[in-house]
């Protein structure tokens, strides 16, 4: 650890938009704001949580800062390199520091293709390991993930979920990644196997001290992996912060509501006494002002207009909202 | 018992492959009362929708047969009744939610004239009386605006709408029972509180009583009075949930909650169940349950438990029943 | 046996359909096999000179000697019947692969690549599919010198759309699928996606379709030939005798009849074996 250490990543303003464009301006249909003016940092071995709704832009943002979704505008430094305007080159060396796992453990593999020559496969394209080696490298990896080297002639479907889970870690382990973006890689699985999952992402990230992206919308994960938590609300980053701090002290009405809907495993609680109304807006309309206004039950006159607020705050705790973090409690 | 609504006794749904037919649901028995909600809980492969579809006589699959058992609903059994009165049972006596609104709404036809449309099928109301009581249950179920709503399509509601069409289209003709097979796995935290909410004021105000199936703890934990926890097509432990969570008597159910990854600390490995679940044609026999469990011995690997009392009203199915929570965490 | 549970005529022309079981994949795979036995030993097994005329014994009917009869020039039915095997197979080979192969390159990279090539590309089968499959086929073959390689090269023109249009579809499914993400985000390269990723998990519908294909390319064959367009006499081939017998039709069936149901039983070989490979395989048409 250098004491001045440097982010990994560090992504500035970026915007992910879709549709909206067309050669006669009259036929440009609304736009899809998917991201919208999101910066964070990741700093290496650094886990950070990416949690929110469903249309809240999560993985599309996961998707713009690994490069395998399209961008529209904003800057995505990775390790000193602007991956936003990549050369051939930088997104080569892009392709060779980071990975992805998947939520449909089973999607992610080529049904065609047997367990250890899809992991075979990223080490003879990046050449990591000699020819020779590759075997035994497959078989290693398959062991850091748990998994019997017989496996590696297994095909996807003779696998369980949990089992395609850990070969999509493998695999992604094989580019020997900085960067790992896991985009709900628990949610299709069940809960005495996501355990393991999540443990063996615990004992692989002291083990190879790469820097994780998890995206989720499973709270309680969150709050056991990740050392930081950026919460995500149509598009943008309503909160961040150190995940305890903004677990225990939410400073954003959004999170305070999310954090209150998730029930507890608790029979004597019974549901949150006012649950939040409504349901997100379409992100083709996004409302005036703050996102979350239409739906915040601390909303002022002020909240509905202008622009959106940005993320303040000392420290590393920020959240994008107007009122003083002693009035968010709900 | 008089106010029991649905009786099932020994259900058995057996899937017919390359070998013998295989039990995927195995003499699985329960009572419902009047006015309750009794969660169905289990991972993937545990039985618990293939239970819910036996009940309604609508197998997924044509491999599956039901090869046994009674389904007793106001003095009728179910599982023996031809055809044309099994059409009559569904949509009448028992009503379905699924966990996928837009797939199991017709999307040419407005919500308003499916509700009708089953009003008029199972009574015999003029069209206008039919229309009117349908605007009435969209309004119970929190739609807002429900005469302009009626000749909405489908695809004009959110998620959240949608669902709760699907809840009016169940509830069209004031059934007996509502069985509801994973209804908010598909939708964001905060708009399930609030469908949750819903089904226990429908209960409230309409004395309906509910099979909840779900894969939640948090959310059982929330809305069910009663649970039966299945594993490997059986009924493992049933009973009241404060039986269940937190006192489960089985290995399987003490280890699912301690599993829950909101049960520790942050950074702390999540307790795990070892191995997978059991997957069909491959069902271990004795206690289907002996190859995960750790109190396992020879008796397990041969002799299917019975399920017996435990307490009042508290059935476990185990040859070595858990004592007390600390036994699990030791 | 189990029973006969859809019949139908369409663009495939002849289907048949059995409950279950791969018996229609080893039935289809056991007559194409036959015919091509047959073919092979067409010098061995056939009675007579394909194309020698026995000005004797003309329009004889079926008989020991000639067991399918004989035709106005005196020549052995049997006998042309089974060295017809050799060229009608051949045109099922070549009528098939050339479009196969053309149409998938193609097919692929519109649907990999989208954008400007997807759109040229589809403008292209739209022409192609405007005007009368058999008409264009005709006019590409006059064109070029009435003959059976002018036709396979009409057949390559004018087949390949329908590959295109199927793996193209296909890949644009597959394409957004996770694995295909992850091989993007993994660096691989374009052709290793394509090829090694895409193509291996798209291409089973075109395969299932190049066999009913290959029923309709020989029953185009045959109709081409008995236009006068195809094969050129003496050669036996199908749809020529055919072509030949129908003006004796009344007089002297056995003529017309034989080299009908050898088209019968060899495009029924390639349907049952599409129908077969697509249970197999998985692949709905």
């Amino acid at each position: 650890m250098s004491v001045k250490a440097s982010p990994l990543l560090e992504v500035t303003a970026l915007n992910v938009h879709f549709g909206g464009t067309s050669l006669i301006p009259a036929f440009a249909g609304p736009t899809l704001r998917a991201v919208n003016g999101v910066s964070l940092t990741v700093m290496p071995g650094e886990t950070l949580g990416l949690v929110g709704e469903s249309g809240s832009g999560k993985s599309t943002l996961g998707r713009a800062i690994l490069r395998i979704g399209d961008l529209t505008s904003g800057e995505i430094l990775f390790d000193g390199t602007d991956m936003a305007r990549a050369t051939v080159g930088d997104l080569a060396r892009l392709r060779r520091q980071t990975a992805m796992i998947f939520q449909d453990p089973y999607g992610a593999l080529n049904p065609r293709m047997r367990v250890g020559e899809a992991i075979a496969e990223v080490l003879r394209v990046h050449r990591k390991v000699p020819r020779d080696k590759i075997g035994a490298r497959v078989a290693e990896l398959l062991n850091l993930v748990g998994l019997d080297e017989g496996y590696a002639r297994s095909r996807p479907v003779d696998l369980s979920g949990g089992q395609c889970q850990r070969v999509g870690i493998a695999r992604a382990l094989a580019v020997e990644p900085k960067l790992i973006v896991a985009d709900e890689c628990v949610a299709a699985l069940d809960v005495s196997i996501q355990g393991q999952i999540i443990n063996l992402l615990m004992d692989l990230r002291e083990r190879i001290g790469m820097a994780i992206i998890f995206i989720a919308h499973d709270l309680a994960i969150v709050r056991r992996l990740c050392d930081r938590v950026a919460v995500m609300y149509l598009g943008r980053i309503v909160e961040i912060g150190p995940t305890e701090q903004v677990f225990t002290d939410p400073s954003h009405p959004y999170t305070a509501s999310l954090l209150r809907a998730i029930p507890d495993i608790d029979p004597d609680k019974g549901l949150p006494a006012n649950p939040l109304t409504g349901e997100p807006p379409s992100p083709l309309a996004l409302p005036c002002g703050c996102a979350f206004h239409p739906r915040c039950p601390k909303a002022l006159p002020q909240c509905s207009t202008g622009e959106p607020p940005s993320l303040e705050g000392v420290g590393p705790h920020r959240a994008a909202c107007i009122l003083p973090p002693g009035e968010i409690t709900i | 018992m008089s106010d029991t609504v649905l009786s099932v006794r020994d259900l058995t749904v057996v899937v017919h492959g390359d070998g013998p037919p295989e039990a995927i649901v195995d003499g699985v028995s329960f009572d419902l009362k009047r006015g309750e909600i009794l969660g169905l809980v289990g991972e993937s492969g545990s039985g618990k929708s293939v239970t819910s579809r036996a009940l309604i006589r609508l197998l997924p699959g044509a491999r599956l047969g039901i090869a046994g058992g009674s389904a007793v609903l106001g003095g009728r059994d179910i599982l023996a009744l031809d055809e044309n009165s099994v059409r009559a049972v569904r949509g009448g006596e028992i009503g379905m939610i699924f966990q996928n609104p837009s797939s199991h709404l017709d999307p040419v036809m407005t919500i308003g004239r499916q509700i009708a449309e089953s009003i008029r099928f199972h009574r015999s109301v003029s069209r206008g009386e039919a229309r009117r009581q349908a605007i009435d249950i969209l309004r119970q179920v929190g739609i807002p605006d429900p005469e302009r709503r009626y000749d909405a399509y489908p695809h004009e509601f959110s998620g959240g709408m949608r669902q709760r069409a699907m809840i009016a289209v169940a509830l069209a003709c004031d059934p007996d029972v509502l069985i509801a097979d994973e209804p908010t796995t598909a939708l964001d935290v905060t708009v399930q509180a609030q469908i949750l909410k819903l089904l226990m004021d429908l209960r409230d105000t309409r004395g309906v009583s509910i099979i909840f199936i779900t894969h939640d703890l948090g959310v059982v934990s929330q809305i069910c009075d009663r649970v039966a926890v299945m594993y490997g097509g059986r009924i493992v432990e049933v009973g009241d949930k404060r039986d269940i969570i937190g006192n489960g008597r089985h290995p399987y159910t003490a280890g699912l909650v301690a599993c829950q990854p909101a049960e520790g600390h942050p950074g702390e490995r999540v307790r795990t169940i070892a191995g997978q679940p059991p997957r069909v044609g491959q069902m271990p026999p004795g206690c289907r349950f002996h190859p995960r469990c750790p109190k396992a011995d020879a008796v397990c690997m041969q002799t299917r438990p019975p399920l017996e009392a435990s307490g009042t009203a508290h059935l476990v199915a185990c040859h070595h029943p858990v004592l007390n929570a600390q036994e699990v965490a030791s | 046996m189990t029973a006969i549970l859809r019949t139908g005529t369409g663009r495939t022309g002849f289907r048949l359909s059995f409950g279950g079981g791969p018996l229609p994949l080893y039935l289809g795979g056991a007559i194409i096999l036959g015919w091509f036995v047959l073919a092979l030993l067409a010098p061995v097994v056939a009675p007579y000179d394909p194309i020698y005329q026995d000005v004797a014994a003309r329009l004889q009917p079926p008989s020991l000697a000639h067991w399918f009869g004989t035709d106005n020039f005196g020549r052995d039915i049997l006998s042309r019947v089974i060295w017809s095997a050799r060229i009608d197979l051949q045109i099922a080979l070549f009528g098939v692969v050339f479009p196969f192969i053309i149409g998938t390159v193609l097919g692929s990279c519109a649907g990999y690549f989208g954008g400007w090539i997807d759109t040229i590309l589809m403008r292209i089968i739209d022409v192609v599919l405007a005007f009368p499959f058999l008409v264009l086929m005709m006019a590409i073959i006059v064109i070029l010198k009435p003959g059976l390689s002018s036709f396979y090269v009409a057949m390559a023109l004018v087949g390949w759309v329908s590959y295109a249009r199927l793996v193209r579809a296909q890949i644009l499914v597959i394409k957004s699928s996770d694995f295909v993400v992850a091989a993007t985000s993994l660096g691989y390269s374009h052709s290793r996606i394509m090829f090694r990723h895409l193509l291996p998990n798209a291409i089973l519908g075109s395969v299932v379709f190049s066999m009913s294909d290959a029923v309709l390319v020989l029953l185009n064959g045959a109709a081409i030939s008995y236009l006068g367009l195809g094969v050129q006499p003496p050669t036996a081939e199908w749809g020529i005798m055919i072509a030949e017998g129908q003006s004796f039709i009344t007089s002297a069936w056995w003529i017309t009849t034989f080299p009908g149901i050898a088209i019968v039983t060899l495009a029924m070989g390639f349907s049952l074996l599409a129908d077969g490979l697509g249970e197999k395989l998985g692949v709905r048409e």
